[in-house]
């Protein structure tokens, strides 16, 4: 294993690549990704403080401890664990443990993510089935943005993923693939944070 | 059978009614910019230059033509608002207690596009595009981080304005002014597709303008040449730091704002509607919380602009560096602290708005601050009155007169008076005008000879400042007049014989900016016709401070041959004066650039589609268009183009090239600055 100098170990705080990290451009593009984030952070930042005003207005229609059950959000949660694949899967790119292991840890993480889909969309089938629907209240209207918008999120990272899956196999690792997974796995967390603020937020707040 | 019943499915609301026909104004709007279209694509095919244009601009991912593109788009919009403000300011005139000649209807979109397309389509992408071409070369760097992002945020901003143009013709557009505020502009109140025209093309704008703020804040932070520490920075890329991270933190806020107001109007939500639990109280602040901002990001790019040039027409270092630094970074945590003045009247207690008012009274302090560095600058300097220092100076004046309305205003007594009149438009003009106008134009006169190697026309250019200065005064001084006398803004028409005075002088001064306007087109046309008179191809016309100006103009496209080494502020100026300005040629490596790219154009044209799919509800267009860009973005990621490598003897031709201009270039002293004489190599000795 070529470790490389100690100061060139320093230049990502955090997940060390490697020689990925010695050609300059990676660091602004991972620095670029990080910049992002914080935009979106913002964006769900102000979808949370719509909720917060919103969620009190339920105009007659069913409110949270009508709607909402604890149980499928925490097995979401669960699901959504999958940082800890992912985070096994850089690791294997990190220590360069194959490529079978990178892709297995890759391919269970886009399944615990398509079982979060599938169980948001059995939930919010359910909620709607019982008349809760965005149009009934501002309470309603903010929840089916806030969540979905995690959702869509969830929902690109799982096609990312896919996308990750199949560049591996066509050009293996190399420069851009690292930066690109060091990428999607940020993403992939920031989602997981996300996900738990929701789930406290609005969820156990609102049947606590 | 008539038409619109064919169309219907496939065309959604789209129909022939939507043609203007019923104002002979608005329909001749509509045929200005159906020849106007027409007549440039004709032009264009006439020379057969479609397919340069497509290779060498629509495709590049150079900063320096990015940035080019976005102030020529930024030039057509502000022609269409300029001229729309003209037709208001008649409209008004002639409506004291009769209806005028544009109905009240009318009136509202003129407002909105105007306000809109000013502010978005203006304002952005002008400073966008000057600090594209600027900031890169300022910080000695090859392009910025990421040329592809920078491409496709231009293209989506220039679709963003290409829907505002479209409403011209399938009108009509939105009445709900630049503010969108709901409920007005929920389904409601606005059933048309009017306000769906302002959502998209304001939504499409500001997801480039975040692209950009972050390609710009990485580019600054990541990409300075070696030496070029933050405080040996030029200001005008302090100020673009600055402006880019409020992109970053500002612009999701309209983006949440927008997309609610969608979804209230598409899908029935209660966001911002009267009923169902709405509050459109969120949407007022959401629209603030970037609104507020907003007004900072077009403002500071502008006082960068200034402070280069008090600095290079005076001939000396800027007076407070450190200090205008900290005060452009203490305005920019302030603007968040401080939105809520623009609802002052909206029910809030008399504590929140003392806390409110006071905060935006402390934007004043970093403000002087501003203002005195700036007139040190100047003091005991040898100023130079060129067309670009004018500009300068009639902002210093006109800008503190607005401030000083602006304080008036944070008093929440005071804006309960004249909340929602003509003092108030007075006021932001007055900001506006000079903090981001003027400043934009006057980065234009200094740092067009850069980009195309000759200046422009001094006499022309003075023409023009002479109209704008007393045409902005004419027209907006009368206003804090009537909004004291109580007129309210945003009217088609007035019921008081008195306000007519100050309205025609107003009108007056409407008519004089656009002689401005025009003012500025002859000048640009008369100094490409003597531009061989005009020519500084050396690179350094004003005998510039910034690394920028150590360049060939216009710079070769990899900007600099090799890379330079800062040691200190002023980094051009001390290189000339210590004889280390102009390296002599030697041994060049191969430059690696970035390759052209089609994907650019491409999300413009699909993000166009979506949303006029989505203004006219044509499901397959908005469906397609959506996919379409979901599809490009993953194949394009399976592109794997390394570059374009510029190899090290067409390196050497270039800048051999640039060497004999440089040779046969006699120095010009300062008094010759501005005559033939000057051929862009400044004498530093004298
Ligand atoms: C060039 C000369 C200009 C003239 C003569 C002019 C004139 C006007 C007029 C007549 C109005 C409507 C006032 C009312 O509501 O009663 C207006 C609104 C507005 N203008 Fe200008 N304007 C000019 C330049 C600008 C510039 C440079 C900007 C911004 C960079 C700007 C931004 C706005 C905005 C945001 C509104 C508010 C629109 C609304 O009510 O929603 N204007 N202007
Ligand atoms: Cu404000």
């Amino acid at each position: 294993m070529s470790a490389g100098s100690a100061s060139e170990r320093r230049r990502h705080p955090g997940l060390n690549l490697h020689e990925s990290d010695a050609h300059p451009s990676d660091g602004e593009v991972v620095f670029g990704f990080w910049v992002f984030m914080m935009s979106d952070a913002v964006l769900f930042a102000l979808l949370f403080a719509v909720y917060a005003s919103l969620g009190a207005n339920t105009a007659g229609g069913p409110g949270p401890r009508d709607v909402f059950e604890l149980d499928p959000a925490a097995m979401e949660t669960l699901l959504l664990l999958s940082s800890f694949t992912f985070g096994i899967a850089s690791l294997a790119m990190k220590y360069r443990r194959g490529m079978a292991l990178l892709q297995g840890m890759l391919a269970t993480t886009l399944l615990l993510g398509l079982g979060f889909l599938g169980l948001e969309v059995h939930d919010f089938v359910g909620m709607e089935d019982t008349g809760a629907l965005p149009q009934v209240s501002a309470f309603l209207s903010a929840f089916y943005v806030l969540v979905p918008t995690h959702f869509l999120h969830v929902s690109l990272g799982c096609v990312w993923i896919v996308v990750m899956m199949v560049q591996l196999r066509m050009s293996g690792l190399d420069r851009i693939t690292r930066t690109r997974l060091l990428r999607l796995g940020l993403f992939w967390h920031f989602l997981d944070i996300v996900w738990v603020m929701i789930f406290s937020f609005v969820f156990l707040r609102g049947l606590l | 059978m008539r038409i619109e019943a064919l169309a219907g499915p496939w065309l959604g609301r789209l129909s022939l009614s939507a043609l203007p026909t019923d104002s002979p104004v608005a329909m001749g709007a509509a045929l200005v910019a159906v020849f106007g279209a027409l007549g440039v694509a004709g032009y264009i095919t006439g020379k057969g230059k479609w397919r340069y244009l497509w290779r060498e601009w629509f495709t590049s991912v150079d900063h320096k033509r990015i940035g080019i593109m976005y102030v020529v788009l930024a030039l057509v919009m502000l022609a269409r608002a300029v001229i729309e403000a003209l037709v208001m300011r008649l409209q008004q005139a002639d409506a004291v207690n009769r209806s005028g000649f544009i109905s009240a209807e009318h009136f509202g979109q003129l407002f909105s596009t105007h306000g809109s397309i000013m502010i978005f389509f203006m304002a952005m992408p002008f400073l966008t595009g000057v600090i594209n071409y600027v900031m890169p070369l300022q910080i000695g760097a090859r392009d910025v981080s990421f040329p592809v992002l920078n491409s496709i945020s231009l293209m989506l901003t220039a679709a963003g304005a290409a829907l505002v143009m479209i409403s011209l013709v399938l009108a009509p557009f939105s009445t709900g002014g630049w503010s969108g505020y709901a409920p007005f502009t929920e389904l409601r109140f606005s059933p048309g597709v009017g306000v769906d025209y302002w959502i998209w093309a304001v939504t499409l704008s500001s997801i480039g303008s975040t692209l950009t703020g972050i390609n710009f804040a990485v580019t600054i932070y990541k990409k300075r040449a070696p030496g070029m520490h933050l405080f040996r920075m030029p200001l005008f890329c302090w100020t673009a730091l600055c402006t880019s991270i409020l992109m970053i933190f500002a612009m999701p806020a309209l983006t949440v704002a927008t997309a609610l107001l969608a979804l209230d109007r598409y899908l029935g939500m209660h966001f911002f509607t009267s009923g169902g639990g709405g509050n459109m109280m969120v949407y007022a602040n959401l629209f603030w919380l970037f609104g507020h901002p907003e007004v900072y990001i077009v403002v500071l790019p502008s006082f960068g602009v200034f402070s280069e040039l008090f600095s290079t027409f005076s001939a000396k270092k800027l007076y407070g560096y450190t200090s205008l630094v900290l005060a452009t970074m203490t305005i920019a945590v302030l603007s968040f602290t401080v939105w809520l003045h623009h609802f002052f009247t909206m029910g809030q207690s008399a504590h929140i708005n003392a806390a409110f008012g006071i905060a935006t009274m402390l934007i004043g302090i970093p403000t002087g601050v501003k203002v005195y560095d700036w007139i040190l600058t100047m003091f005991r300097g040898r100023v130079r009155f060129t067309t670009p220092l004018l500009w300068g100076l009639a902002f210093l004046v006109t800008f503190v007169i607005g401030g000083l309305s602006g304080i008036l205003l944070a008093i929440p007594p005071v804006d309960f008076l004249v909340h929602n009149t003509t003092f108030l438009v007075a006021h932001f003009h007055n900001m506006l005008i000079p903090g981001t106008l003027f400043g934009m134009i006057a980065a234009y006169q200094f740092w067009f000879p850069k980009a195309f190697g000759f200046r422009l026309e001094e006499r022309w250019g003075r023409v023009a400042f002479g109209c704008w200065v007393i045409g902005f005064y004419l027209a907006f001084m009368p206003l804090y007049v009537l909004g004291l006398e109580g007129m309210p803004r945003r009217s088609a028409e007035v019921f008081d014989e008195a306000f007519r005075p100050w309205l025609l002088v107003a009108a007056g001064g409407a008519v004089l900016i656009v002689l401005g306007m025009a003012a500025l087109a002859l000048q640009l046309a008369m100094s490409i016709r003597h531009r061989d008179r005009n020519r500084v191809r050396a690179g350094d016309p004003w005998d510039g401070r910034s690394l920028e100006w150590s360049t060939s103009s216009p710079p070769p496209e990899y900007n600099f041959a090799k890379l330079p080494e800062v040691q200190g502020r002023d980094a051009f100026w001390t290189m000339k004066r210590s004889g280390r300005a102009y390296p002599p040629l030697e041994r060049y490596a191969p430059i690696m650039l970035p390759e052209n790219s089609a994907i650019g154009p491409l999300l413009g044209a699909l993000g166009l589609a979506t949303a006029f799919g989505l203004v006219w509800r044509i499901g397959w267009m908005a469906g397609l268009g959506t996919a379409g860009a979901l599809v490009a973005v993953i194949g394009w990621s399976f592109v794997r183009r390394p570059g374009r490598t510029v190899d090290e003897r067409q390196v050497e031709r270039t800048e051999t090239r640039w060497h004999a201009v440089l040779v046969a270039a006699v120095p010009v002293s300062r008094e010759h600055e501005c005559d033939p004489r000057n051929r862009g190599l400044a004498d530093v000795a004298a």
